[in-house]
């Protein structure tokens, strides 16, 4: 399939069609409990990227005949805002949406302490508000930031970029121009100090050198998000200082 | 802080604030909490929450999460479902709890005869204890000790579950504290409820103020002098003390 009008993605000088260096993250910005009806909640933004999240549970799960006698369920869904793109986008989840909402439950499973709550279930939804590319794995990010303020023991923060191939060149956290004109797409998520990778997809073509390359591109964009996280985490308990 | 036969590493200093996944040591620490893992002598929190170092011991504690049932716990529930022979009662946990009719009736059951409602209706608060808790049941409560019961008098206030320990405080401190300034009686329940009964309403608002203030600054040092402080400010300004 050849798309007509391809921008150029690499400028002369080496840079991207936004101005970023090929292994630069976009303007990353994070904020915890945003919703108070939830018990965890997190909004996360990768640039023009805008992903909410809430976390719900652990609690009594209906009907009962899908709850399992050992371990929590984790539900999951990931959801476009009929706004968040610039044609609007039917809100009855898609098959993308639904297969999007697999891989984010199984990346955000391997860090939950689910035997720690049988018979109950833990709920997961991630509204995508503003779509630019990159969206599953700012989605990621988000949730494991609603889990941990949800209080939900878990063995590490998930974070998750995307990384891809655009005119020949590796580059970390594609847009949506870069992912649509683009050769190749990987989205990755990682439980940074453990060291393991709970997401890795991708689409498009990469030789085994160049998936070397992104893989180490992306585990150093996912470690700069990690820190980012933490702190966003415990911003909102530092903001809450008292006069001695 | 470190013994020496096995290379103990702690990361983590006094009340420092963790999120999960963060490494608090390496070797061998005695561990006091089940929110905190090992992986290969490495050990991680799992929570957001405040570590607590003393020598070669360990422990976190949570600063969110939901109330999770322990055999023994005093609860304040509130009853939500009448069934034939029990109430189904919610206690803010991710299990309903069930409390039995012959348990709270003390005396042999008859479900045509008596009316279950007669005894706790929908929307009645409930002090009692967990009796029976496992991962296959759900908790059953029992109202059969000295002044457990119905809650007849007074009100409930809800904090988040993870703050009862700040509202108890070191050897009971803050609660002494808090019930000599306002002289009102005070029940703290695990799940979260406290039921307080005040003399007159002026105390009983004073005293929500402070139960407030508490659970929003509880990761925060000094927390009992400064509660201390806003009780005898809001006392003054009401003209009482």
């Amino acid at each position: 399939m050849t798309k007509k009008n391809k921008p150029k993605l690499i400028r002369e000088d080496g840079l991207r069609h936004d101005g970023r260096r090929p292994d630069e993250l976009r303007p990353i910005r994070m904020e915890v409990g945003v919703l108070s009806n939830a018990n965890g909640s997190a909004l996360v933004e990768y640039g023009r990227t805008k992903v909410i999240a809430a976390v719900y549970g652990p609690r009594e799960l209906h009907p009962r005949h899908i709850s399992l006698p050992d371990r929590a369920v984790i539900r999951c869904r990931y959801h476009m805002a009929p706004f968040s793109t610039e044609e609007r986008k039917n809100p009855a989840p898609s098959r993308r949406e639904i297969e999007l909402s697999k891989v984010i439950r199984e990346a955000l499973e391997a860090t939950i302490f689910t035997e720690l709550y049988p018979r109950a279930t833990i709920d997961v939804f991630i509204e995508v508000l503003q779509a630019d590319g990159g969206t599953r794995t700012t989605g990621i990010t988000a949730a494991s930031l609603a889990l941990a303020d949800a209080g939900i023991p878990m063995r590490d923060l998930v974070a998750g970029v995307a990384v891809g191939k655009v005119d020949g060149v590796l580059v970390l956290d594609i847009d949506q121009v870069e992912d649509e004109y683009g050769e190749a797409d990987m989205p990755i998520a990682m439980m940074p100090s453990l060291g393991k990778i709970t997401l890795l997809q991708l689409n498009g073509v990469l030789t085994p050198e160049e998936f070397r390359e992104a893989l180490k591109l992306a585990e150093k964009g996912i470690r700069e998000i990690y820190k980012l996280q933490r702190e966003a985490l415990k911003k909102k308990y530092v903001e809450i200082k008292v006069e001695e | 802080m470190a013994s020496e036969d096995k290379q103990v590493k702690i990361h983590v200093t006094q009340r420092q604030l963790v999120v999960p996944g963060e490494l608090l040591a390496e070797g061998e620490v005695e561990v006091g909490s089940p929110l905190i893992y090992k992986i290969d002598n490495k050990y991680y929190s799992s929570v957001i929450g405040l570590v607590d170092v003393q020598e070669n011991k360990l422990n976190l504690i949570p600063l969110e999460g939901y109330y999770f049932p322990k055999v023994g716990d005093l609860v304040i529930g509130l009853v939500i479902d009448i069934g034939i022979t029990n109430w189904i009662v919610d206690i803010r946990a991710p299990y309903k709890a069930i409390m039995n009719a012959s348990d709270a009736l003390n005396r042999q059951f008859n479900p045509i005869q008596d009316d279950l409602r007669r005894y706790f209706d929908i929307g009645d608060y409930v002090l009692a204890k967990i009796a029976l808790f496992d991962r296959l049941h759900n908790p059953v409560l029992t109202v059969k000790e000295k002044g457990l019961g119905k809650i007849v008098s007074g009100k409930i206030v809800e904090i988040a579950p993870s703050r009862v320990p700040r509202v108890i405080g070191k050897r009971k401190s803050m609660l002494n504290m808090l019930i000599e300034e306002t002289g009102c009686e005070i029940v703290v329940a695990q799940n979260g409820r406290i039921w307080i009964n005040c003399k007159d309403k002026q105390f009983e608002d004073i005293l929500i103020l402070a139960l407030k203030k508490i659970e929003l600054e509880a990761h925060t040092t000094g927390l009992t002098d400064r509660v201390r402080n806003l009780i005898k400010e809001e006392k003054a300004k009401r003209g009482l003390s």
